[in-house]
């Protein structure tokens, strides 16, 4: 499936547009890791949370639930929240 | 000749000042990891090359940026310091920051230690490639009531810092936590004894002095020359400790009363354990946290604490109101001994000559984190 990144993320992957596969959002970024070793890490927590300033869209829709299904052809949006200074 | 590097880290990035052993003419090189937060900046001394980030990006998770070659290149931790998972149901602790960083014993190449945001200790024994946590503090239930909730400590989050190693024992530690107290480790880190007897407690109001939850060190440092001498910034003063006691002394009390001995940050004389300096700053009312009146300095001891002399020639003089953070000043080794700081106005001053002339090497930079220096 499509994952957009955002681009403070893009020194993983050198694209904002890149492809991973899972059947749920965990097996997603998990896979995103794999292709883009540290990545993972800077949106989702040793706890397994996604980061306070970092929001995860599937298929338009925000998702903390990292078991959260996916399906083939869908697309996680991963972007930053507006904070900071 | 020899080269005297400035590592200057702070919360838009880092830059590098180098210079040969006049320190007068200084090149700049950076940014490096513009944009991030840079707590700490560290060379390991024992090559003389390996330099370590500790990083965070904003919004993004934290990590440990690693260069081989001093800054030409970087690459990023295999795996940055992280608590452990806990079972479901639980509440776990997720590393927000790591702050400190400190390269272990010389007889222990490759080894390093990180402390971090909310309260963890971490080993490295690659070179910063891989971390992991030391259960006797991250996993002690008694130190994670000591280290308190994130809501408990500093405005940017509670931290372990001034992780020290004794230079004639690798397996004899000390570290300090804001808040939570100074401990120490004679067995590598596996177990720890708290080292806060003398110490004044946060605000007096009656809290037991004995608990570690009510003390907050802000930076300790050893005496290179003398390794059973060490200095503290505390929240509540400034103290020495001279082992094998194990009781403070505060020191602070022999500075003027219209200063006090509030402050952040504190190094050492590299040769000289009687020799210390502090940056004051204002810690009355609602803690302003600037230099007191406005008007800012560095004090100087050269008597283990008993007198301590203002040492502000060519700062400003009135209506500079920046204080300097607890990894933000430093000196270096060589003779006469150059003191750097770092102020939270992006300000890097230094003097040649052991604090009695100051000069501004740099303005305009961002926010000052901490200052390191490495003679090479």
């Amino acid at each position: 499936m499509k994952v957009l990144i955002p681009s403070a993320l893009q020194s993983y992957t050198q694209n904002s547009h890149v492809e991973a596969s899972g059947l749920t959002l965990d097996e997603v970024l998990h896979d995103l890791d794999r292709q883009y070793p540290g990545i993972r890490f800077r949106i989702i927590d040793e706890q397994q949370q996604v980061r306070r300033h970092m929001r995860i869209f599937v298929d338009g829709v925000s998702v903390n639930d990292l078991s959260h299904a996916v399906q083939p052809h869908g697309e996680v949006v991963i972007i930053q929240a507006l904070s900071g200074g | 000749m020899a080269t005297v590097a400035v590592l200057v880290a702070t919360r838009k990035g880092a830059w590098i000042y180098r210079a040969d052993s006049q320190r007068s003419m200084w090149e700049v090189n950076g940014s490096h990891f513009l944009g991030h937060i840079i707590s700490h900046l560290v060379l390991d001394p024992r090559d003389k090359t390996t330099l370590l980030a500790a990083a965070k990006t904003g919004h993004l998770g934290p990590t440990i940026f690693r260069s081989t070659d001093f800054g030409k290149s970087w690459q990023e931790a295999a795996q940055p310091p992280a608590f452990n998972k806990v079972p479901e149901g639980e509440t776990g602790r997720a590393v927000d920051h790591t702050f400190w960083l400190t390269p272990a014993h010389t007889n222990e190449p490759n080894v390093w230690y990180a402390g971090t945001s909310p309260q963890g200790l971490f080993r490295s024994e690659d070179g910063g490639i891989t971390w992991s946590g030391l259960p006797g503090i991250n996993d002690n239930l008694q130190y994670r009531e000591w280290m308190g909730s994130e809501k408990d400590g500093t405005p940017d989050g509670p931290k372990l810092h001034s992780i020290i190693i004794d230079p004639r024992d690798p397996d004899h530690l000390y570290f300090g936590m804001s808040g939570g107290g100074v401990h120490e480790s004679i067995d590598g880190g596996k177990t720890w004894q708290v080292l806060i007897k003398g110490l004044d407690v946060v605000e007096g109001f009656g809290f037991d002095a004995a608990n570690p939850t009510f003390h907050d060190p802000h930076c300790l440092r050893m005496c290179p020359s003398n390794p059973d001498r060490l200095y503290q910034q505390n929240h509540c003063g400034i103290y020495r400790l001279d082992r094998p006691s194990d009781s403070w002394i505060r020191v602070g009390r022999n500075m003027p009363k219209d200063v006090g001995d509030i402050g952040f940050t504190m190094t050492v004389h590299p040769r000289d354990d009687k020799t210390a300096w502090v940056f004051p700053m204002d810690g009355t009312e609602v803690w302003p946290r600037t230099s007191p009146g406005g008007r800012p300095a560095v004090y100087a001891t050269h008597d283990a604490g008993e007198t301590w002399h203002r040492r502000d020639v060519g700062m400003p003089k009135e209506q500079a109101w920046w204080t300097v953070k607890r990894q933000a000043m430093c000196c270096d080794s060589l003779d006469e001994v150059g003191l750097y700081f770092g102020t939270t106005s992006g300000e890097l001053w230094m003097s040649r000559d052991e604090g009695l002339n100051w000069e501004c090497m740099a303005r305009h930079l961002p926010e000052i984190y901490a200052v390191e220096t490495a003679v090479i």
